[in-house]
């Protein structure tokens, strides 16, 4: 473990003054990654701040404008709040599947965004829920970022120096909506995604046509992204097995893998199409659930 | 590297540590209370051999710095048994057999403590995916599972 001072601030005043001062100064929530990170020399610390003592970074509340998480908030939390409300369902299963109980109860939702791995979970979930990252420094002030501009490479984001993630805010989702989260692991449980695709469609529940498609991949590009093409050729048609097809083969175009030693490149190719076409069947079937597709 | 004076129960038992900033609870834990239960497995939160609670939720104390537990209360497996009284969870792994070299049992007794508390009645998928997280090189789950759902039953009859 390197050299490194501890602090815990309970304002978030306080924290912005040290998380200015000079040298590597992390953040930190959960710690399951960054503590990992110091102890195995991926990460060097000269201060380690502390921020689950900060009430702005815990709040977790779903008023008008929707879902606010604090960065500081675990998965369980998230978990238990979204299954509880039940709009964010593909944010729900991604938040069950990091890590083991053991992991999800320290970690949290907003250090899986910016320890900005590829392969994150929560972050397909919360590109198509289409939230936007709160961020806060000392001198670069507060500003609020699409979360698919927050991120500039594997573990980098567009975070400056003193700057940290305050919240995370996911618009409520209108009604006839749906979205579903996969990955593929070879294991049941406790991996890391060979990749990942989260879906959130808008369904006009007379013409069964699609309002408004998202599809974002996890583990097939240096940053997560939205599969664009895909999306465009679902919004405005009607929504079946066809449109979905086409949707999955237009989603590899977003893919740019690499092969390592979770899969092969075009292996990655291959699951992207197969996880968005089940992603989509997914949530076709919880609309059907809110008898929009009874014949 | 600072030190901390940290005031935590651990067990029930109220402690002041000073604490090195860099310190992790583990070896907090093990080293300087003296609590050899709780073991060093992977050391980076993949084993579960280190499952402590800390405010009845589990962890992996080897990705919690010990100065993050000022104010916590910490249950290790050292703080089941109540005055040498094993807890029914512990009764079914010594009935059932429930371990082979023990190193991955503290972890496992508390992982499935508090997937009890949480989840009295749970079917046998749902110990396997709460215990995930917990694992046993001599790989013997199916007697860990059987021993979890003898200690729901001994539950359900307190």
């Amino acid at each position: 473990m390197p050299d490194f001072d501890y602090e815990a601030p309970t304002t978030l005043a306080e924290a912005l003054v040290l998380l200015a001062r000079p040298g590597e100064v992390r953040p930190l929530a959960g710690g399951t990654d960054i503590i990992d990170q110091l102890k195995s020399n991926r990460r060097n610390a000269d201060l380690v701040v502390d921020m689950k003592r900060i009430p702005e970074l815990l709040e977790l509340s779903m008023n008008g404008s929707g879902l606010r998480i604090g960065s500081a908030v675990s998965c369980t939390d998230v978990l238990k709040f979204t299954a509880k409300h039940g709009v964010y369902p593909a944010l729900s299963e991604s938040a069950a599947l990091i890590g083991s109980v053991h992991i999800q109860n320290r970690a949290s939702v907003g250090g899986n965004v910016c320890n900005a791995a590829p392969s994150a979970d929560t972050i397909p979930p919360l590109l198509v829920h289409e939230a936007v990252a709160h961020t806060v420094g000392a001198s670069a002030g507060e500003r609020a970022i699409p979360l698919i501009d927050f991120f500039a490479g594997p573990g980098q984001t567009v975070l400056q120096k003193g700057e940290i993630l305050k919240l995370l805010v996911l618009p409520v989702p209108s009604e006839n909506t749906a979205s579903a989260y996969l990955r593929f692991i070879p294991r049941n449980e406790m991996d890391i995604a060979v990749a990942g695709v989260g879906s959130l469609i808008e369904v006009n529940p007379e013409s069964k046509m699609v309002k408004k498609a998202r599809i974002a991949l996890a583990s097939v590009a240096p940053t997560p992204v939205r599969a664009y093409a895909a999306e465009k050729s679902l919004e405005g048609s009607v929504i079946d097995q066809a449109a979905i097809d086409r949707a999955a083969e237009l989603a590899v175009k977003a893919a740019v893998p690499i092969t390592d030693v979770r899969g092969s490149a075009e292996y990655r190719k291959e699951l992207v199409k197969v996880l968005t076409r089940r992603t989509l069947n997914i949530c076709l079937d919880r609309l059907g659930q809110q008898a929009l597709f009874v014949e | 590297m600072s030190k901390k004076q940290i005031k935590t129960t651990v067990n029930g038992v109220e402690h002041e540590i000073l604490v090195d900033s860099t310190w992790t609870l583990l070896e907090t834990l093990r080293d300087h209370l003296q609590l050899t239960g709780t073991k060093e497995g992977c050391s980076n939160g993949n084993c579960g051999a280190c499952t402590v609670m800390i405010d009845g939720e589990t962890c992996c104390s080897c990705l919690v710095l010990a100065a993050e537990i000022d104010g916590r209360e910490v249950t290790t497996v050292e703080g089941l048994a109540d005055h040498g009284h094993l807890t029914p969870v512990q009764d079914a792994f010594v009935d059932n057999s429930g371990l082979q070299c023990g190193f991955c049992t503290p972890g496992f007794m508390i992982a499935a403590t508090a997937l009890l508390n949480e989840n009295p009645h749970p079917t046998e998928h749902e110990i396997r995916l709460k215990l995930a997280g917990n694992l046993c090189r001599c790989t013997g789950y199916d007697k860990i599972v059987r021993s979890v759902q003898d200690a729901a039953e001994r539950l359900s009859k307190v």
